[in-house]
């Protein structure tokens, strides 16, 4: 393989695994606060249609993708004020928030656009940024990560916060205010699946379309469990999940097709099934996860 | 009934959402609904219409509906629906028999590939603990694939599109398909106003299908101690495998239940309605908008059949104020969401019965 080969497939790596670092980190804020978050999805389609909604009317790459997650974080309101408030069935409330997401970028999009349901495209100046061969976003999500894992290891913000998933009611004993961690816990987690739809529509790619994300906010949940709900596992989980979609692309650039494209492309699925036949003997969910 | 309720509040809180989002946008919500009532009952041909697109979600409702009653969460329906699709698509191509047997045998293969497949999703969980939300997100994605791998075979192929030859017109349930264009029917239906109209769309047996698993599924849950033993695993896995059942292979077996009814609902529709199957580039949404179905329908059998009818109604009706309005027709998404989202939080139902009771 030559330096050239390894490069390419280094960084489609990174491109791939970009939206689902954000996103799987949402869902592990989340559900280490206690609440089941299957609405990641609708988080992020919305994030992506903000985003590129307002990278487009003021110009701005970065003011989009703030917007990309404040979108995904009002979506998240609804959820925790569902959830926590309301005690509601956080599995459907998720549901609710899928089909939410979806409805409302298709909707405002047409709104804001004469109808059409995918947004004009972003020019190179109103993209993010690329360093280094890679798009801003990419560091962005590194850095998060870390973030992530120094506040569950190294912060009181982050044990309190573990506390009210694993035992809320020995945190109300202790003191903790567990329904304001697991509002922090739910807002955060909808603010990075805006960002991961953001760094879709306005790095990846260069304009919002319905089929932007198909499934990505669910296999960022996939790889949240893979992770075990630890951000540095999520992080390896969504790297491999990239890896694969990258060797999809580097296979398929072959002259000759030894496997049809498409079978070719069940490979990230395939690969993810058997990691998980192989080595998801033990569940490690939070324990008060969805009560 | 208290469920059927909070269901019923909860549709017409989600009218109102949508009302208000389209308020918000400079749409008249009156004269969208109007618009959406007329287009929905104003002619016989749109009532089978609203009976065509509800036969799929009917029977990927139930096949949600039964996962969750047996504590299992199928996202899978929508894998299952793509295999069941194209395994009735393939057997109906390539097998030409008497349509009495035809039909049944093809809908059995149909059914069984997809009871396989959604099985797969039960078994891993027993044997492996991987959970169904995981497993059946990545089946969905390689169902896709299979899909459109199996469709770019030699001589199943369309030459040069990217979909399949048609089924033979031995595995069509189209009801009177070929009469409608003969001599006699057209003469016929030029006399008769209402069946004309009615009679125009693909008008298939699969609403009777649907009609018939509503029924099944309502004798296993509630008839059987198979049903019983199902849902007792989905309600407390440990109690059940301590009162002697094997939880292992129960997971399974409703996971295969609940596939079959996706791949019914795949199959219905290639062989009342599409004819073939084409390359998808995303899910098409049969078994997403199942979950919905199910969750309006609050996981019982006879609620999916009116929660798959009010959802075939409110999807094809929605379409008719893009048209007529220019109004988008994703409100109509937006109130499926804040419909179960309101389903979700049953509890502030309570809270405004409570009160009103005291004051009443």
């Amino acid at each position: 393989m030559s330096t050239i080969q390894i490069i390419f497939l280094f960084s489609t790596t990174l491109m791939y695994s970009t939206p689902l670092i954000f996103t799987a980190l949402g869902g592990v804020m989340s559900e280490k606060s206690g609440v089941i978050n299957i609405g990641l999805e609708g988080m992020m389609t919305f994030g992506a249609f903000a985003a590129s909604w307002a990278a487009i009317t003021y110009s701005n790459p970065w003011l989009g993708f703030i917007v990309g997650g404040v979108a995904g974080m009002l979506l998240a309101l609804l959820h925790a004020i569902a959830s926590i408030k309301f005690k509601a069935n956080q599995v459907v409330s998720g549901m609710a928030i899928n089909f939410l997401g979806l409805g409302l970028a298709i909707f405002f999009c047409r709104i804001f656009f004469e109808g059409a349901s995918m947004t004009p495209p972003l020019d190179l100046e109103t993209k993010i940024p690329q360093i280094f061969g890679q798009y801003a976003t990419v560091y962005v999500a590194f850095f998060l990560t870390a973030l992530i894992w120094f506040i569950f290891n190294k912060s009181s913000l982050g044990l309190r916060l573990i506390s009210s998933g694993e035992h809320p009611k020995g945190a109300v004993a202790a003191g903790i205010k567990v329904n304001l961690y697991k509002y922090f816990g739910v807002l955060s987690s909808g603010f990075l699946a805006g960002l991961g739809g953001a760094s879709l529509s306005i790095a990846i790619v260069s304009n919002f379309r319905p089929t932007l994300i198909s499934g990505q906010g669910f296999i960022a949940l996939a790889a949240m469990i893979f992770g075990k709900w630890n951000p540095i596992g999520t992080l390896f989980a969504c790297l491999f999940f990239g890896f694969s979609q990258a060797l999809v692309v580097f296979i398929g650039g072959f002259e000759t097709q030894i496997i049809s494209s498409q079978l070719l492309a069940t490979l990230p699925y395939i690969l993810t099934l058997i990691i998980l036949v192989s080595f998801m003997k033990k569940t490690t969910a939070p324990s008060a996860l969805g009560q | 009934m208290k469920k059927f309720i909070i269901s019923m509040l909860s549709i017409v809180l989600g009218l109102i959402v949508g009302g208000v989002i389209l308020k918000l946008s400079g749409i008249s919500p009156l004269e969208a609904y109007q618009v959406m009532w007329e287009g929905a009952f104003s002619q016989p041909n749109y009532i089978s219409y609203i009976i065509i697109r509800s036969t799929p979600l009917i029977l990927t409702g139930l096949s949600v509906a039964f996962a969750f009653r047996t504590g299992l969460f199928n996202i899978g329906a929508e894998g299952q629906f793509i295999i069941g699709a194209m395994t009735a698509a393939y057997f109906g191509f390539i097998l030409n028999l008497n349509p009495w047997i035809q039909i049944p045998l093809v809908m059995l293969m149909a059914t069984l590939a997809a009871a396989f497949y959604g099985g797969l999703s039960g078994f891993l969980k027993a044997r492996f603990g991987v959970h169904e939300v995981l497993s059946t997100i990545m089946l969905n994605w390689i169902a896709l694939y299979l899909s459109n791998h199996v469709i770019f075979i030699e001589g199943f192929r369309r030459p040069s599109m990217e979909t399949t030859e048609f089924i033979n017109s031995s595995t069509s349930i189209t009801i009177l398909e070929d009469w409608k264009i003969s001599d006699m029917g057209l003469e016929w239906l030029s006399r008769h106003e209402f069946w004309q109209s009615f009679m125009r769309p693909p008008v298939n047996a699969g609403i009777f299908i649907a009609l018939l698993a509503v029924v099944i599924v309502w004798i296993i849950l509630n008839k059987t101690t198979f049903g019983f033993k199902l849902k007792a695993v989905g309600f407390s896995p440990l109690a059940s495998e301590y009162a002697g059942i094997n939880t292992r292979i129960k997971m399974t077996q409703s996971m295969m239940i609940s596939g079959a009814l996706a791949g019914l609902a795949g199959a219905t529709h290639v062989m009342g309605v599409s004819k073939n199957i084409a390359v998808l580039a995303a899910h098409e949404g049969y078994g997403f908008d199942g979950i919905a179905v199910a969750l309006i329908g609050s996981n019982h059998p006879v609620g999916v059949l009116f929660s798959g009818f009010f959802l075939g109604a409110l999807k094809y009706s929605g379409q008719k104020i893009q048209s007529s309005l220019e109004a988008p027709s994703e409100v109509i998404g937006i109130m499926i969401g804040a419909i179960i989202f309101f389903i979700a939080i049953p509890s502030i139902f309570n809270f405004v019965l409570k009160s009103w009771r005291k004051n009443p």
